[in-house]
């Protein structure tokens, strides 16, 4: 199943495979989210946003907005 | 002297890179457990051997060469400029060895700029507590450069670094590569026949970053616009695929020279104490619960803890002045030295304790990495009033002074953010504010009454100023946000870095360090106003202040010696030139409760307003009934009388009212020259004064005639 970071729940892993904002994917491979990575969905702050993730052994967060922008595939 | 070979650290946000530097240099580098806490570039000796010394330089961190920052802005214009003052000859790249795949990106970078480059591999404790162990001697011989282990934070591993520093200094070998991807050489020769012979790399980042470098002039960056155009050249993609290639041989490496030791014993992935402390820190609802209980714990902290050490300092500096006017001659100079400079000075002093306390909880905050967690929590609420979750530092370290929490609003990437962040932070209440809400709330709040037998009052009513000034500052923001209508894309994308135990002999030092920076400073300021106003308030326009003594006398025949004194003395003081100055502004202030005297503090802390209470110790000396049994500032100022009720004067509705004009008031120039110096116009100082000197007007208007 294909989708968004931002329609994952907390717990829930999957892996990147594109992105759809250029200005933001540059900040986001720098970050290490490289299409094949996979990540899990491991924090909400309080209303759902931002969120964090651990991807690649550590935890990077985000707002839903920019989750948005990534593209996931969850198995 | 010759010149120092120069090397600069290079890594991401903490990699520990201002560890190293305080570790190289016996310096003592602010560092923290959050992105952003090096602002600035800072230069410290490193003595590699007797009489060989590097100068080092600590930078803020960066993810890439690609700045997104201002902080990030300047590693760049440094880096990509050998013409810049501060261009090394060298780059100690500081990896955090628990995320390596990511700290190498950006040391492949550094190399291709064709710097002379060692790899320090930092946090290996980190990551060996993760189960990964990495072979730095394998590392060292695929990047082809010199790989040291080390230990930042204690010291540990400095020995090998010093080895690598050396052979990389002595054989100058910078191990590019060839560009990481292919352009076209006419592109390439185009560069360097308008722009000059460099490192091909290097006139690559000239032509994507040509904006952001300051060596350009304005002709340059349009002929940088032409040449992307005539050959076609999108920087944006050309960034995303090189990101991509990097990472895809790094993996490579990073695959043969590390071992998971998860992996091998084919284990659960281990849940570290970050992930179990997340659990609570970073809950929807306790995770709030959890950052108001600290806030609350620590003003607490402040107000009562605090006490004690205080009690005694200010008893001992009126006993000390009791002690002088005894022995010394009565004249103009023992009043001057008495109540004028150890009065003042003692006013600085009284507050070391509370001072030391703020530092102390906010440095634990930051060397934790609690604070990252914070801005998480609270991104949403912000960017609700126009402000960010990393605004949330600014704020928090705006309680402890406004100039470093202005400089530190560097890291947020956004333009609007960062101005409206820079507008309202001198909103929190800062340090200097401290003494005058510590004198005023006890006067005006009963000592001893507590909230439910366990919350001390004063404590609550000082919380409570420090929550006005925070919903003040957001409330601000908010107003400036529809005013200012931006739109401009912010981002938040943030590592949240890993817990990290605090090192209390680095807090100590800390500690010491801001302390010793607030007397001084202050203690100088408050120094050199004491002294003036003492003259002011000693000496009047011609004669009249002669003439006082005897028309008192022929007004007031029935007087006994002693109260007769106490009534020249005030009239003196009316009638000098600090009394002028303050019935001048008089009438502007008297719909806030405040008489003359007041008026004189107002114009007085109108530069730094931490020569309040010094001031008022001044004034009340020497106009007031003093009864020198009890000469602490706090006791004058409660013995004060309203001549107009026959009242005290301090009661609740003047205390509210001076307590708000202070939190809100603009008297502070180190924070207009910050301010002016981080927007790079008076526009924005100017409006800083404007809006917040108006504010505190007129809420202290409004509560004045709301209590009076
Ligand atoms: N466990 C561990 N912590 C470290 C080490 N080096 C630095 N730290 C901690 O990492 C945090 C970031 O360090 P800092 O020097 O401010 O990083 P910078 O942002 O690169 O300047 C601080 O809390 C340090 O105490 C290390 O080798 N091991
Ligand atoms: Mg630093």
């Amino acid at each position: 199943m294909s989708g968004t970071l931002a329609d994952l729940k907390v717990g829930e892993q999957a892996e990147i495979i594109g992105f759809t904002d250029e200005l933001l994917s540059l900040k986001l491979l720098e970050m290490g989210c490289l299409p094949g990575t996979v990540i899990e969905l491991t924090h909400q702050a309080p209303f759902g946003d931002p969120i964090a993730i651990k991807v690649s052994g550590y935890t990077l967060s985000m707002r839903k907005e920019e989750a948005a922008t990534i593209q996931v595939k969850t198995k | 002297m010759s010149k120092l070979p120069k090397i600069a650290l290079i890594g991401n946000p903490n990699a520990g890179k201002s560890s190293l530097f305080n570790s190289l240099t016996g310096l003592n580098q602010k560092t923290g457990n959050f992105p952003g806490v090096t602002m600035d570039k800072h230069t410290g000796i490193w003595e590699l051997e007797p009489n060989r010394k590097a100068e080092v330089l600590d930078l803020p961190g960066i993810y890439s060469i690609y700045p997104k920052s201002i902080d990030e802005e300047l590693v760049i214009n440094i880096l990509g400029n050998p013409a810049h003052p501060d261009y090394p000859d060298m780059a100690i790249v500081v990896a955090d060895a628990s995320n390596l795949k990511r700290n190498l990106l950006l040391f492949s970078q550094v190399r291709d700029l064709g710097i002379p480059t060692v790899l320090a591999l930092n946090m290996v404790d980190v990551a060996e507590n993760q189960g990964y162990v990495i072979n730095s001697i394998k590392l060292a011989r695929e990047l082809n450069i010199e790989v040291a282990e080390i230990n930042a934070k204690k010291g540990i591993g400095i020995n090998g670094l010093r080895l690598a520093v050396e052979k990389t200094l002595k054989n100058r070998y910078a191990s590019n590569d060839a560009l990481p991807l292919p352009v076209g050489d006419d592109l390439l020769a185009d560069i360097t026949a308008q722009y000059g012979e460099a490192d091909p790399y290097r006139s690559l980042l000239w032509l994507m970053e040509h904006d952001r470098m300051k060596m350009f002039s304005e002709a340059q960056r349009i002929g940088f616009d032409r040449l992307q155009d005539k050959h076609h050249f999108n920087s944006k993609s050309y960034k995303t695929s090189e990101t991509v290639k990097r990472y895809e041989a790094l993996s490579e490496i990073v695959e043969r020279c590390v071992i998971n030791l998860n992996r091998q014993w084919d284990a659960p992935p281990v849940k570290t104490m970050t992930d179990r402390l997340d659990k609570f820190f970073l809950h929807p609802v306790g995770g709030y619960l959890i950052f108001l209980g600290i806030l609350f714990l620590m003003f607490q902290a402040v107000f009562t803890w605090a006490a004690y050490p205080m009690d005694a300092i200010d008893g001992g500096v009126a006993q000390l002045n009791d002690y002088l006017k005894e022995i010394l001659p009565a004249s103009a100079l023992t009043g001057l030295l008495t109540d004028g400079l150890i009065a003042g000075i003692g006013g600085v002093l009284i507050f070391v304790p509370q001072i030391a306390f703020l530092f102390f909880f906010i440095s634990m905050l930051e060397e934790t990495g609690y604070m990252s967690r914070v801005m998480f929590i609270m991104d949403k609420l912000m960017r609700r009033f126009g402000l960010n979750g990393k605004s949330v530092v600014p704020l928090m370290s705006g309680v402890a002074c406004a100039v470093p929490a202005i400089m530190s609003t560097r890291s947020i990437g956004s333009w609007k953010d960062r101005l409206i962040t820079i507008m309202v932070t001198p909103l929190m209440s800062c340090s200097a504010r401290l003494p005058i809400y510590t004198v005023l709330i006890a006067l005006v709040v009963p000592e001893k009454s507590t909230l439910f037998g366990m919350f001390n009052l004063q404590g609550l009513a000082l919380f409570g100023l420090y929550l006005l000034g925070f919903f003040m500052a957001i409330l601000s923001a908010w107003v400036m946000k529809q005013l200012l209508q931006v739109k401009e894309k912010s981002y938040f994308i943030m590592e949240l870095p890993t817990y990290k135990g605090p090192r209390f002999k680095h807090m100590a030092l800390s500690i010491y360090n801001s302390v010793k920076a607030f007397v001084f400073e202050a203690g100088k300021i408050i120094v050199a106003i004491s002294i003036v106003l003492w003259v002011l308030a000693s000496y009047g326009p011609g004669d009249s202040l002669s003439t006082v003594e005897q028309s008192v006398r022929q007004a007031n025949p029935t007087l006994s010696a002693p109260e007769l004194a106490n009534k020249v003395a005030a009239e003196k003081l009316e009638q000098s030139y600090a009394g002028h100055f303050g019935h001048f502004i008089e009438p502007v202030i008297k719909p806030l409760g405040y008489d003359w005297k007041i008026g004189i503090a107002l114009i007085t802390s109108f530069a730094a307003r931490e020569v309040f209470v010094g001031t008022m110790s001044t004034i009340y000396s020497l106009g007031g009934e003093v009864d020198d049994e009890n000469a602490t500032i706090k006791n004058r100022m409660r013995a004060e009388i309203n001549p107009e009720t026959g009242k005290p004067l301090y009661d609740a509705a003047l205390g509210f009212s001076l307590l708000i004009f202070y939190a809100f008031a603009m008297q502070c120039m180190s924070t207009l020259a910050t301010t002016y110096r981080e927007t790079k116009s008076w526009k924005y100082p100017a409006i800083q004064f404007l809006y917040m000197t108006t504010l505190a007007y007129l809420s202290a208007f409004i509560v004045y005639q709301l209590l009076a």
